[in-house]
């Protein structure tokens, strides 16, 4: 190689790797929000985690079509495939937490297992981390779990509202009545435990528990003790993937009646009705949103993004329930941002920034308006103590054909909810030497 | 002492005093159990021919009913879009033992099986990317409604799966045992080398074999879809047909059928009267754990055949 030749090659790999040299505030002045996206769209779940990714990055896109961005700072996304593997999802987190002007504005992890994997993490890194109904329900304290939220219900407020629900369609009282508890054998089947066994006792039910082991695609076993042999009044089931549809077909297999099965919102898609055909008319599932299409938001995304041809997916799964799970968990980041910005202004804003924005959340009828949610979802507000913000809980059934609301939105027990979120929250306190935080001088 | 004889001898009370649900739980396993040979049978016929467990048997099952399902949303009827599958599976075969195995000939059966992991990623995604990673809904007009039969509970779907494994199971007999290319490939599975001198074409035997497995996986993938929708948990089915392999034998047709029912029965009855007792959820290792059992007596499976060496 000549001189010159070797001297070019040197000039154009100095040029080249000049950005990678510069320093962080230099590439700050992007005005540009980096929200990343870990999702999952192969393996057994990807038929869920595509429409919720799909929902999750059309939201972003009609809010940069529709307003400029957020007070005029653009939007930037990258989407991460963690196939639901809590190893990957960790690998995808320290690959995207560092990106954009001010680093990942928050996390969305989309599995119980990999929220648990990133609770130190986000915490020593200063990035919110988002749990929408899933995760550890003891984060919704905010003294102990300052970098999590999990708005805007968890799977205690669930569980307890399911519970109230059966309640309430069986007359007021479940003394000497039978419910069974179908779950996915994992940290997120296991999870709502605490709250049944406890209302078990409370309230004189006999609770009969059903572990099933992953992916779920054979319970032949259980149905049959289910459906022949304990005749519960009711089934209450915390599924995720192919578990769902398994269960609803083995369930009409042993005439279990499919009005009296009630599912954890993960079980409460198209996905999960569809196979069973009318084997799934009757069946019922908890929801914290509304689905369909008929919200302004909903057609403010079809006006800017989809008809455009911008859509990230296909336009069967707009307006599915998992959709636009994943379009309300995008609005809790965009109305995090929002908020911090009325704080520390329209710029792009910190991983540090963004959480106080999360803390200080007021998602009241008039801006639920402006978001274009009214009827959507309920009204929710968080504190610095509570980061659960709202709790209600409603139940939708399906019809064959389509999800309708069966229930109105049902008010979780929040006395008690809050003193088990406090055992769970102190108990991790103490394993991980954690001192609350004093929520009156916060600010 | 009393707790161990509680947990063994307490489930067999309840199993006295309640005969009825008892044989309703052995039906249901036996009939459960011809689910797990469907795809047994797919893994036995390409080891029975080739000396290899093909790890990509799962794959198949997925990619068939993926097939046949994306046909017939294109609008071909039932029947076009079943053949249309079929074709695509032979297709397949060609491909792979084109493409893989062809070149491996003679190699080490670890070689080929790490070749057959190879081959299931790339089925799984290629045909996911084919037709799309949605839930599908299968329906082939198989009544699903639960029937009594002398107060025993049954499922019709179960009872019409056993019917289609039986006729398959049979066919397949018939083709191994009395043809000329069953015996073709019996004599392929023996010895490679030797088959090919005395003017066996092993490339021949390899496609016709990985097709068979093709047709056996489009039945197993109709059957499972229909029960669990078309969808990549399709592929993991396979993890279910593994300790009937294991119990049956893997050169073994019977043997397929037979450890499926033993697998089918084991797990649920341990699932139903002894799981709850250790916290439940059991059935899946505790088929492996009877596959196990059963290897201390016949290391070679129940019916799989006895490997001796000269030393």
């Amino acid at each position: 190689m000549s001189l010159y030749r070797f001297g070019s090659a040197l000039l154009g790999a100095a040029i080249l790797a000049a950005p990678m040299a510069l320093p962080a505030p230099a590439l700050a002045q992007a005005n540009e929000q980096f929200i990343p996206s870990l999702s999952y769209r192969t393996g057994p779940f990807g038929p869920n985690g595509t429409p919720f990714a799909d929902g999750y990055l059309d939201y972003f896109k009609m809010i940069n079509a529709r307003d400029g961005g957020i007070n005029g700072v653009k939007i930037t996304y990258e989407e991460c495939e963690t196939a639901y593997n809590t190893d990957r999802g960790v690998e995808c987190y320290e690959r995207v937490k560092a990106k954009g002007p001010t680093g990942a504005t928050a996390i969305v992890p989309l599995s119980t297992g990999i929220t648990y994997a990133l609770i130190e993490r986000t915490a020593q890194d200063k990035i919110p981390m988002l749990t929408s109904g899933y995760g550890r329900s003891d984060g919704s304290d905010g003294r102990v779990f300052p970098w999590m939220f999990t708005l805007p219900a968890t799977y205690y407020s669930q569980m307890d509202a399911i519970v109230q629900f059966i309640k309430s369609k069986e007359g007021g009282a479940l003394k000497g009545k039978k419910i069974s508890y179908i779950y996915h054998d994992s940290a997120f089947g296991k999870e709502p435990l605490p709250v049944i066994q406890r209302l078990s006792k409370e309230l004189g039910f006999e609770l009969s528990e059903f572990p099933v082991p992953n992916p779920g695609v054979e319970q032949k076993a259980i149905w049959l003790r289910i459906g022949r042999q304990i005749r519960p009044n009711y089934v209450i089931m915390w599924g995720w993937g192919v578990m769902n549809p398994t269960a609803i077909t083995e369930a009409a297999a042993v005439g279990f009646p499919r009005d009296k099965f009630i599912g954890v919102w993960w079980a409460g898609s198209e996905q999960d009705v569809t196979p069973p055909g009318d084997a799934a008319k009757g069946y019922m599932a908890a929801n914290f949103h509304g689905a369909g299409k008929d919200y302004k938001f909903m057609r403010d995304i079809e006006n800017t993004v989809l008809k455009p041809g911008q859509g990230t997916g296909e336009a069967r799964h707009v307006g599915t329930v998992l959709y636009n799970r994943g379009a309300i968990n995008a609005a809790m980041v965009v109305e995090a941002v929002r908020t911090a910005q009325e704080r520390y202004g329209n710029k792009p804003m910190t991983g540090e920034q963004v959480r106080w924005g999360f803390e200080n959340l007021n998602l009241n009828p008039q801006r639920l308006a402006s978001m274009g949610f009214e009827g959507f979802m309920p009204p929710l507000k968080t504190s610095c103590a509570d980061h659960e913000g709202g709790g209600v809980v409603r139940i939708q059934q399906w019809d064959g054909k389509k999800w309708n609301w069966v229930s109105d939105w049902i008010e979780p027990n929040r006395k008690m909810l809050r003193e088990m979120y406090e055992a769970g929250s102190a108990q991790y306190a103490k394993e991980k030497n954690i001192t609350p935080r004093d929520c009156a001088k916060q600010s | 002492m009393d707790a161990v004889l509680d947990f063994l001898f307490g489930p067999l009370k309840e199993i006295w005093a309640y005969p009825t649900f008892f044989v309703e739980v052995v039906v249901g396993g036996l009939l459960t159990g011809v689910m797990y040979s469907l795809v047994a049978l797919g893994f036995v016929l390409i080891f029975k021919a080739s000396g290899v467990f093909n790890f990509a048997q799962g794959a198949m099952v997925l990619s068939a009913a993926l097939s046949f399902v994306g046909f017939n949303e294109l609008g071909a009827p039932l029947w076009l879009a079943l053949v249309l599958a079929l074709a695509l599976m032979i297709g397949l075969a060609f491909v792979i033992e084109r493409v893989v195995l062809r070149p491996l000939v003679n190699q080490a059966p670890i070689i080929l099986f790490m070749a057959t992991i190879g081959v299931t990623f790339f089925i799984d995604g290629f045909f996911q990317m084919l037709w799309g990673e949605d839930v599908k809904r299968l329906d082939v007009g198989i009544p699903k409604d639960p029937i009594e039969i002398s107060g025993v509970l049954v499922n019709t779907f179960d009872i019409v799966a056993a019917v289609v494994a039986g006729t398959l199971v049979a066919t397949l007999a018939f083709f191994f045992q009395s043809t000329r290319i069953g015996r073709a490939l019996r004599a392929v599975a023996d010895d490679h080398q030797a088959a090919q001198s005395v003017g066996i074409p092993l490339q021949t035997i390899w496609v016709i074999v990985w097709s068979v497995a093709g047709i056996v996986a489009l039945v197993a993938g109709i059957m499972w879809g229909s029960k669990l929708g078309v969808q990549f948990s399709l592929a993991l089915v396979a993890l279910k047909a593994l300790p009937v392999l294991i119990l049956g034998g893997f050169t073994s047709i019977p043997g397929a059928i037979i450890g499926g029912l033993i697998i089918g029965v084991g797990e649920k009855v341990a699932e139903v009267f002894w799981a709850e007792k250790i916290g439940g959820g059991i059935e899946d290792w505790f088929a492996y754990i009877l596959a196990l059992f059963f290897l201390m007596f016949r290391p070679q499976g129940l019916f799989g055949e006895r490997i001796i060496e000269r030393v």
